[in-house]
This record gives structure tokens, C-alpha cells and sequence, in this order.
């Protein structure tokens, strides 16, 4: 078992729900900051992304962080620069997408992500019959494939995707890109037709963008993945305090 | 990938089913206006040093190739119980021919168009509304065709239980890039048998324009098992065999106009109709394979190609086809030796550029 699982099973199995908040790697010259703020504030693991020019399963905002972390040169041997000097002692989770990674060379990608601390990714448009190449060049390093379980999943492929998952199973709410958060979502369900099969940790990720929805999402799940609410943030220039606060309001939600 | 194998399994079932297939004939005779001709071009061909034929696509409903893909995946959709197309478009060729044959079924219809495009082509964005569909702007990225699939794709993740993705070009994840080509593989099959009629068993070239690669996959498919050379135009701005590498985008795996990091490159080119930074896998195989070649015309030689087949034949063709044109052009009695029989996908016709090339005549842009 890799360590992104082990950690994330002790915290769940100590009784804690876990908030992974996500963060567009090389926004912003401090970005590096806002992780760190985060984690002061009870983040148990942090989500890092690292730009696509397109970014096919996110919304509008992801996107325009994306591009605006682009167009400052931002690349995965930038970020894997930057990550030395982060001072955070929770899992740190890449989310990038199949051409960078390609690009870059799989094992030498899962190699400098695993040298910079990184000890999980997500690639979304990876469908599951294209990750044994992926998960086989991580198989030398501690780098877990994460894989997404939506709410369209037949209950036959949701049992291969749980099987072959690794860390935690991310369990998409919505049959949508990231940032869409009308109505109720369907996260329990996700997460009730993972756990016919598996323990793992089930994380429910995709519309979670008020402390209100987070706590209702935990209730349910092992915990929540907050992205796109606290990247809008971060685009409207918040700073590492106003980080701080955004990630406090949804670490006392999620605890009460 | 659920969507994807259940239309997969749509998709082959379909085409082995001899009603659907027949439906999908009865209806391309009876509103496409297929069978399209075959014309010989006397005078251009004279001109060249050359004999050529091309194929007339130009003269299909909506003046292009795209409507034999869409009536094939709009009855398609409906056969899957769904109510609902959604479609990309660059120039619009695609939106409009998807729009047409969603009103002639009474489909629901929406097409994604980069804002850019919707401003270049206001009055294929009037077409769709008069046939009854709704045009959504994309304003992410940079708002052109690559950005509309993008938005396309997004939206059917949301709605694929009522919804298909009637996509335009042979492009996209499996089995898109094979449905496509099957359904305009009519283009050759039609073309094979007309020239036949004229005395020729099989043409020395194949010859037609390539963005995604729909019209040249199509006609293509007629001559893949003859001795013809099959050749491929791209626009030099677009130009992914020519300028690109190994990638992934929109679930395929072909060849990408990319930068070292693999991040896509945004394509330009004079006709929007080839601004797409991929082509379909299938012609990154042929490419690879050396069964087909690919070559590359510049925006300068395009004005000059779609003037002289207007003045040569009497047909104004697409700025897109004109590439081909150019490259025919060029290459008469070099790359193709003089006396050559060629076949030329007139893949459509150019008069929704007939404003664009008047303002480049005068010097307006």
C-alpha cells in the first residue's frame, strides 16, 4: 500500500473527516503560501494542479487559473521547483492531465513528482482502460493513480475502478466539470455504490463550493475535495489569511 | 467512457442492421440530394496537364460533406431513444449541416461555436437559429473551434442519457473516428463507381483538403485498396502531420500541433474550417504508414487556387477545398507527373467565404 492510502486510512479510521483542498500550481508568485495557509488551517491532504491549455473536465474557473498559471511559464518541472520550498507535512496530490505527463515521459513524470513529495495523482481524461501504462511507471515510486467514480459509473465498472484505485477513490457528485453546484448532487449515492466493494477511502469531489454542502458531503463520505470556490478566491487575489479563513470555515463545518 | 461504448455498441449494431442502413441511404437520396456527380474539370485539367475529375460535395445539401456524417449520427440518436444533438463548429459547415438534419428529425439542438468564430461567421450563426437551433458562444480559452469541442464534450458529460454528440470530423475518442469515416466513406464509394463510367478503373491520385480529416477519410475509403496515391492537404497553419508530434486531446491519440511542455498550440489559418491543431488518429496511422501523404499549402496560395477554378470551371469552391486546389495546382507535372488522372474531393462550396475573399481582394484584411 502506498503512503497516500496509509495516511489517509489512519486519519479516517482515527475518526477524522477529510478536507483535501485544490490549488492551481504557479497562479500566482506565492502560491506556495496559500497551500501552506491551508494546511495551518486543517487541510489533511492537498490537491496540486498542474496546467493543461485544455483542460477538458473543468469549468471556466479552473480553466482561467490554468491559463493565467501558463502564462506565467508555469510548467511540471516549475512546480516540482517550487514544491521545495512548501513546508507542509500532509499528502500532496498532482492533478494534471494524460498529454503532460506523456509529454514529459510517464516514468520520468512519475519519478519528479515522487522526488518532489508528491504522493498521488489524478488524471481524469485516463479512462480505465488506458491506465496500466501510467500506474506501471509508478509502480517504482510512491505514487498512487487516483481514479473517479461518477454518478453515470455502471456498478460493474465502479468495482474496477475501486479495485484498481489507490489512495482514495475520488467520487464525483455531479455528471459535470468542476465549479457546477446546482442541486443536491449525488455524492452518497457515489459513495454508497463504492463501498459495496471496497474500504478505501472515498473522497466526494465536483460542486462542493459552500461549508453548508461540505458538511452534508462528509456526513456521507470520508471526506471532501474543495476546488473550484477556493480557486475563484485565489483568482480575486485572496491572500494567504483570506486562505486561511476560507479553509477554517470548512474545516469547523465538516467537524460539527 | 460509458457514453462511448454505449454508442460503440449502438453504432455497430446499427450498421449491421440492413433497415438503418437503408434509412440512412433513402434519406441522404431523397433530402442530401446524393448521389453527388462526378465532373470532369476539362478545363483546368487542360490548363495543368492533367486529367481531373472531382467529386461534387459542394453540391449536397448545405453545400458540403458534413451532412452525410449528420444524418447518420441524427438517425443514429434517435434509433438510441435520445432527443437531443449537440455539435462543435469552427466556420459553422458542421453546426448548420447538424442543425438541418436535426430540424428534418425533430431533434433538440445545440452547437458550441468559439465567440471568434460566431463573429467571423454571423450569418451561419442566423442559418442554425432560422433551423431552429440554439448557438452557444464559448468564451473560454481561445474561443475557436479546439475551445468549442471543449465545451462541447464538457456539456455532454452532463447530459449524455438524452443527449448524442454528433461530432463533425473523424476525430475525438473511439468510435468516433471510425463512425465518421463510415459514414462519409459514401463519398468514395459513390465516386470509385462514377469513374468507372468515364472509363477509368482507378485514378492516379486521390486528392483532398484535411483539417479533422472527414472528406479526405471519407473519399479515401473508396481507394484504400487501389494503387491510388492518396494525398492530403493541410493548411500550413494547421498543419499537424506537417508541424506536429505525439499527443492526447479530446480522448484520442494522434498527432498534435503542440509546444515542448504539450500544451496545444492554437492553429490559424485562412479558412476556419482547418483551424483545428489535430487531425483524425486514422490519418496519423496512414501518415505513419506511408499510405497516404500529407502536405501543406500556405494562406497565400489558397485566394489564387479558389479564383482559378472559379474561372477555369464555374465553381467557387470552399476556401478550405481551394488548399487542395492550390496544391494541384503547384505540383501538376512535378510531384504529380503530367498526364496523371486525378480525383478531387470538392469537398464544398465557397460561398459562405464569398465575403472574406472579396475583402482580401481589396486589400482589406
Amino acid at each position: 500500500m502506498k503512503s497516500l492510502e496509509r495516511d489517509l486510512r489512519a486519519l479516517r479510521d482515527a475518526g477524522r473527516k477529510l478536507l483535501v483542498p485544490y490549488f492551481m500550481g504557479g497562479v500566482s508568485e506565492n502560491w506556495t503560501e496559500h497551500v501552506e495557509a491551508a494546511v495551518l488551517a486543517g487541510a489533511d491532504a492537498v490537491e496540486i494542479g498542474i496546467p493543461f491549455s485544455d483542460p477538458m473536465m473543468d469549468g471556466p474557473v479552473i480553466q482561467e487559473a490554468a491559463l493565467r498559471a501558463l502564462s506565467r511559464g508555469t510548467t511540471l518541472d516549475s512546480i516540482c521547483d517550487d514544491l521545495v520550498r512548501l513546508d507542509v507535512h500532509v499528502p500532496l496530490i498532482a492533478m494534471t492531465y494524460y498529454n503532460i505527463v506523456l509529454h514529459y515521459g510517464l516514468e520520468r513524470s512519475a519519478g519528479k513528482l515522487s522526488s518532489s513529495g508528491i504522493s498521488g495523482a489524478i488524471v481524469p481524461d485516463l479512462a480505465l482502460e488506458e491506465t496500466e501504462p501510467w500506474i506501471a511507471a509508478c509502480d517504482d515510486t510512491d505514487v498512487a493513480t487516483v481514479l473517479i467514480v461518477a454518478p453515470s459509473t455502471p456498478p460493474q465498472r465502479v468495482d474496477q475502478l475501486v479495485a484498481t484505485t489507490q489512495g482514495f477513490a475520488y467520487a464525483s457528485a455531479r455528471m459535470a466539470v468542476t465549479g457546477k453546484s446546482e442541486g443536491g448532487g449525488e455524492g452518497e449515492r457515489v459513495v454508497r455504490s463504492i463501498r459495496r466493494s471496497s474500504d478505501v477511502p472515498a473522497l466526494i469531489g465536483i460542486g462542493i463550493t459552500t461549508p453548508d454542502q461540505a458538511k452534508q458531503a462528509a456526513e456521507v463520505s470520508d471526506g471532501v475535495i474543495v476546488g473550484t470556490a477556493l480557486v475563484q478566491t485565489i483568482l480575486n487575489r485572496a491572500s494567504a489569511s483570506d486562505v486561511e479563513s476560507f479553509i477554517r470555515e470548512f474545516r469547523s463545518a465538516i467537524d460539527n | 467512457m460509458p457514453a462511448c461504448l454505449e454508442l460503440e455498441a449502438a453504432f455497430t449494431e446499427a450498421w449491421n442492421d440492413t433497415t438503418f442502413v437503408d434509412e440512412y441511404h433513402t434519406v441522404l437520396r431523397e433530402f442530401a440530394g446524393r448521389p453527388t456527380p462526378v465532373t470532369p474539370l476539362t478545363r483546368l485539367g487542360e490548363h495543368l496537364g492533367l486529367r481531373i475529375f472531382a467529386k461534387r460535395e459542394d453540391l449536397a445539401h448545405t453545400g458540403s460533406h458534413k451532412i452525410n456524417n449528420v444524418i447518420g449520427q441524427t438517425l443514429l440518436t434517435k434509433r438510441m431513444g435520445k432527443r437531443r444533438v449537440i455539435a462543435e463548429t469552427g466556420a459553422g459547415q458542421h453546426g448548420v449541416a447538424t442543425a438541418t438534419a436535426a430540424a428534418r428529425l425533430g431533434l433538440e439542438c445545440t452547437v458550441f461555436m468559439g465567440e471568434v468564430d460566431t463573429e467571423r461567421q454571423i450569418l451561419n450563426v442566423f442559418r442554425m437559429e432560422l433551423l431552429g437551433s440554439r448557438v452557444v458562444p464559448v468564451t473560454t480559452g481561445s474561443r475557436t473551434l479546439k475551445d468549442a469541442v471543449n465545451e462541447a464534450m464538457r456539456e455532454w458529460v452532463t447530459c449524455v442519457s438524452d443527449t448524442h454528440y454528433c461530432i463533425g470530423s473523424v476525430m475525438g475518442p473511439h468510435p468516433f473516428p471510425w463512425m465518421v469515416r463510415e459514414f462519409q466513406s459514401i463519398i468514395g464509394q459513390e465516386a470509385a463507381r462514377q469513374l468507372l463510367e468515364f472509363g477509368v478503373d482507378n485514378p492516379d491520385v486521390v486528392i483532398a483538403c484535411v483539417g479533422g480529416g472527414s472528406n479526405a477519410a471519407g473519399v479515401f475509403a473508396g481507394f484504400a485498396n487501389s494503387p491510388a496515391r492518396l494525398v492530403g492537404i493541410e493548411a500550413a497553419g494547421g498543419s499537424a502531420v506537417g508541424s506536429g508530434s505525439p499527443g492526447v486531446l479530446h480522448g484520442m491519440r494522434s498527432l498534435l500541433m503542440q509546444d515542448e511542455f504539450g500544451q496545444i498550440e492554437e492553429a490559424h489559418s485562412i479558412s476556419a474550417g482547418l483551424d483545428y491543431p489535430g487531425i483524425g488518429p486514422e490519418h496519423a496511422h496512414l501518415a505513419q504508414t506511408g499510405r497516404a501523404e500529407y502536405y501543406a499549402i500556405g494562406d497565400e496560395d489558397v485566394i489564387p487556387a479558389l479564383q482559378l477554378l472559379s474561372e477555369k470551371e464555374g465553381i467557387i469552391p470552399a476556401l478550405e477545398t481551394a488548399h487542395a486546389v492550390a496544391w494541384l495546382a503547384r505540383e501538376a507535372g512535378h510531384a504529380i507527373p503530367s498526364g496523371s488522372t486525378v480525383l478531387l474531393n470538392l469537398s464544398g462550396r465557397g460561398d459562405k467565404d464569398v465575403a472574406q475573399v472579396q475583402a482580401i481582394l481589396r486589400g482589406e484584411s
